[in-house]
């Protein structure tokens, strides 16, 4: 291990081994599967799974592992395994069918996702995605979920950001919605009917949070759970720990994540050393509502789909930017995304499109109210945040019947929550935090740096390396619940069961008596400030240093802003009532609590990390024409961060990522 | 905007409950109702009083987490989820009263969360379609015409929210029911469970202490997203023909 570099972090050993079979990438995944272990049919009623999390990568693997004839204890905060946010995905979801006859294959998705990613993805999983994306599809239709349809009776398809062909599976602007309630009703045809129930294998655990995990001899063997209800603490003990408990968004408290969002469950994993990996990379959306306002209390996010047919744009003129947009002429609207990308124009990836958004703005020709906004150094400007996404084209060309059809939920959407009609007047957007594309660090087993710990979905940090692309994150939720964590995790449960713990273990002792003095510690600090108050500082303070542009300066002065929050919420915060009863501000001080040491790894993260890429973008690091500019020669690894210790430097693994079936190049969409 | 609030406050599930009034005086009305409340919360918190329980979750319409009846319409308004409702449709001095969901099969847990788990309950019953994965065809094996695919795809936007129980006066969760067996029943996919499934998820609700259905449409009124009021016509069709299957 190194010193201490730059005063925050060390380097350790590299990470060696992924897992992942050699030979032809196209038969890797096909390789993995046949050598890993079997568990006979007859011993899989003997083993337990405990999954965390039912959106689309857990509530899948719940379905799957309880279909194959394991024993399944599955949790969700929420008062059904419906609720989890992949309901809220809109747009679609990848697979190259080819469908369309476009041009597309499975090595044509797995390159788009690769370079979407800006080359910071690990090669196989990225080809066994694309290549098992195909089986997603045909999953869901089984299921009943109701895809947009041709006359013809067959599927559509539509085109999404930073590709040029139409692969993608829609169900409207509900895409996800759909999905997840397909994984939902597979879970629940398998949850018991009562403890006598011989023949269902899943024990299904609704407002039940993961507060803490439970190592014994190395292993992940369990969890202990909050019942939200009743407060009591449960010990759940098993065979493998499965966490597919999304992303980490939440940490900028304005985000398009749901309220209940949080990094809990895998920040109590890395505590106890489960490496976490590229935290700096978090996916800004460009097309979101704007904040409206002090009490707002997330951002809702407008679908990239509409960006095949709604065109971008903000006034030539400074001055036109408190105008009513429909007496501005066409020859005085910059269109900017088609004039500076004339071949991808209004479908660049995301990364792109909300630092151009970004740029607009900044340059002084946004649109919308003006917000207050705060220099790094205490200065004060007034500047508005939004760009126009404007529909009066499209509508021309389609009629407004044929947008209503395609888009329509979200234009009554946009209506309820504005107040403006964008049948009639262009909708104004801009850039919020959407996805997060760093998480636990797993190899190509899914498995976390702790034997028998899993994750799936958004909480690892997987197949997108620095930027996500449209529609494929439903794609990853649902390839890693399906396909990949049941032939994976087969090969680790084939070992099984592994030796019983007692709940009088040592190891089951000491994290329920960590997880109750925290509690106490909450419900008696009897301070002067609410958790949601400390929630929101912290996301002005990752906002503004770690967002879509980050400095030296600015991320350090975040990290010890962070601190220094942290240490005052820890004297300060004010949680009301009592632990043995449904307490929802008890539930958000855990949750703040652990954002508070994520937001300071990923400020350290996004400081190490000199060189710019996808999500991650360093004023010091652009091209010419202020494009994202990668140090391949030095950053060409995921940075996967281990726990260094209470108040102490993390230590950085690095896992350096070799593209031996696609050539590095520097990412062009114009 | 100054807003006058009458909460239902209820400590327990056993503890009896009662509506407490609260005043905001700068209510803006861009606000949402929901934020609404987190700042009538962080008031509460500031006072040394503990903050109301509600649920709410995406807070975009689509979870069907959240949900209370606001002037005894639950919602609050037409073809909104409580979430997606913003100040601007109320006026300044308003007084508004704030209850949870009331129906026998949906206990209250506290203030104004209630449990929803029958609804879980009855999707464990049959809605569903038995497809293990990787047990599935070709995704283009069945074409599927499409006017039942968009009519499957009308009825399963249903986001599960019990606002429709809240709003009949019998407690009836008909057009829950109707919605997801039309959604599976009119697929090909659908057509294998297409008997057992109604007759067993019809079971289920009555089972949990939902109510009949009278066709009084105050359900399809109240839901947020418009579930039309002909999949009850639906689901009593497969409830009669399954007697001849």
């Amino acid at each position: 291990m190194t010193d201490l570099i730059k005063g925050l972090y060390r380097v350790g050993e590299p990470i060696q081994d992924t897992k992942a079979p050699g030979g032809p990438i196209e038969q890797r995944w096909t390789t993995r599967k046949f050598e890993a272990k079997l568990v006979n049919p007859a011993n899989r009623r003997k083993l337990t799974v405990i999954v965390v999390g039912t959106g689309l990568a857990g509530g899948a693997a719940i379905a799957t592992l309880g279909e194959a004839g394991y024993n399944v204890k599955a949790f969700c905060y929420q008062d059904s395994p419906r609720r989890a946010h992949s309901i809220a995905a809109q747009g679609g979801i990848n697979a190259a069918k080819n469908y369309k006859e476009d041009g597309d294959s499975v090595y044509r998705l797995f390159y788009d996702t690769v370079k979407g990613g800006d080359y910071r993805a690990r090669e196989d999983n990225v080809y066994r995605l694309a290549e098992v994306s195909g089986n997603i599809i045909d999953q869901c239709v089984a299921q009943g979920v109701p895809f947009a349809r041709e006359y013809s009776g067959l599927l559509d398809n539509r085109s999404f950001g930073g590709v040029q062909v139409s692969r993608t599976f829609y169900a409207r602007g509900q895409t996800g919605q759909q999905l997840l309630i397909g994984a939902y009703q597979a879970l629940e045809r398998q949850v018991k009917q009562g403890p006598d129930d011989k023949e269902r294998t899943v024990d299904m655990f609704t407002r039940h949070e993961m507060v803490e995990l439970i190592l014994v001899d190395g292993r992940a063997r369990g969890i202990i759970a909050r019942d939200m209800v009743t407060g009591k603490l449960e010990t759940h003990l098993g065979d493998a720990v499965v966490l597919a408990t999304g992303g980490y968004g939440n940490v900028f408290f304005l985000s398009t994540n749901a309220m209940g969002c949080n990094v809990t469950a895998g920040w109590r994993a890395h505590r106890k050393g489960a490496y976490f990996a590229n935290p700096c990379y978090t996916q800004i959306h460009p097309t979101c509502i704007p904040q409206s306002g002090d009490q707002q209390s997330k951002l809702t996010l407008m679908s990239e789909s509409l960006r095949n047919d709604g065109r971008i744009w903000v006034p030539k003129k400074a001055e036109d930017c408190s105008k009513d947009p429909r007496q501005i002429p066409e020859e005085d609207r910059d269109y900017y995304l088609e004039r500076i990308y004339p071949s991808f124009g209004n479908l660049v990836p995301r990364d792109i499109a909300s630092r151009q958004a970004k740029n607009m703005c900044d340059e002084g020709r946004g649109v919308g109210p003006e917000v207050l906004e705060r220099d790094h150094d205490g200065g004060e400007r007034r500047v508005r945040r939004g760009v126009y996404l404007d529909f009066s084209e499209a509508i021309e060309r389609m009629g407004a019947d044929k947008v209503s059809e395609k888009y329509g939920n979200l234009f009554d959407m946009y209506a309820e929550i504005t107040g403006d009609n964008p049948y009639e007047t262009p909708m104004r957007i801009y850039p919020a935090v959407h996805y997060t594309m760093g998480g636990v660090w797993v190899d190509y087993d899914l498995e976390t740096s702790i034997p028998g710990l899993f994750c799936s979905g958004e909480a690892n940090f997987s197949d997108h390396g620095a930027n996500r692309l449209g529609a494929s994150a439903l794609m990853q939720g649902l390839s890693d619940g399906y396909f990949v964590l049941p032939n994976t995790i087969r090969d680790y449960l084939a070992s099984g069961p592994y030796p019983k713990v007692s709940p009088d273990d040592p190891a089951v002792q000491e994290a329920e008596a960590n997880v109750k003095a925290r509690i106490d510690h909450f419900l008696s600090s009897n301070g002067t400030r609410s958790v949601d108050s400390y929630h929101k500082e912290l996301g002005h303070i990752v906002w503004e240093y770690c967002g879509m542009e980050r400095t030296e300066e600015g991320l350090r002065i975040a990290i010890d802003k962070i601190r220094a929050l942290r240490k005052d919420f820890w004297s300060n915060v004010r949680v009301l009532g009592k632990k043995d009863e449904l307490n929802q501000s008890l539930e958000r001080a855990g949750r703040v609590a652990d954002f508070l040491e994520l937001g300071e790894l990923m400020c350290v993260d996004a400081l190490h990390r000199r060189e710019s890429c996808g999500g991650h973008f360093r004023a010091e690091s652009q091209t010419e024409d202020g494009e994202a500019l990668r140090h391949d020669d030095e950053f060409c690894y995921a940075a996967a961060w281990e726990w260094g210790g209470q108040n102490e430097p993390p230590i950085l693994h690095k896992e350096n990522l070799v593209y031996e079936f696609i050539e590095l190049k520097q990412r062009s969409y114009k | 905007m100054k807003i006058t609030l009458k909460v239902w406050r209820q400590a327990g599930p056993d503890a009896k409950g009662k509506l407490h009034t609260y005043q905001l005086d700068e209510v803006s009305p861009d606000e949402s109702f929901l934020e609404m409340l987190d700042m009538l919360n962080e008031n509460l918190n500031n006072r040394g009083e503990e903050p109301i329980a509600f649920d709410s979750d995406c807070r975009e319409g689509i979870c069907g987490t959240c949900g209370v009846v606001i002037n005894g319409r639950p919602h609050g308004k037409r073809a909104v989820t409580t979430c997606q409702l913003h100040m601007r449709n109320f006026n300044d001095g308003d007084e508004i009263t704030v209850e949870p969901w009331r129906a026998s099969a949906f206990p209250v847990l506290r203030d104004l969360i209630v449990d929803r788990g029958a609804f879980d309950r009855i999707i464990q019953a049959g809605g569903f379609i038995s497809a293990n994965t990787g047990s599935a065809p070709e995704a283009h094996a069945a074409p599927v015409e499409k006017k039942k695919a968009d009519r499957a795809f009308e009825a399963a936007a249903c986001i599960g929210c019990g606002a429709c129980v809240a709003a009949c006066p019998n407690g009836s969760a008909m057009l829950f029911l109707g919605a997801k067996v039309t959604h599976l029943g009119r697929l090909p996919q659908g057509q294998p469970e297409r008997w057992t499934r109604v007759r067993a998820m019809v079971a289920q609700h009555d089972g949990e202490g939902f109510g009949g259905c009278t066709n009084i449409r105050a359900c399809s009124d109240a839901c947020p997203k418009e579930i039309p009021q002909d999949v009850i016509s639906t689901l009593n069709a497969d409830k009669r023909s399954a007697y001849f299957h």
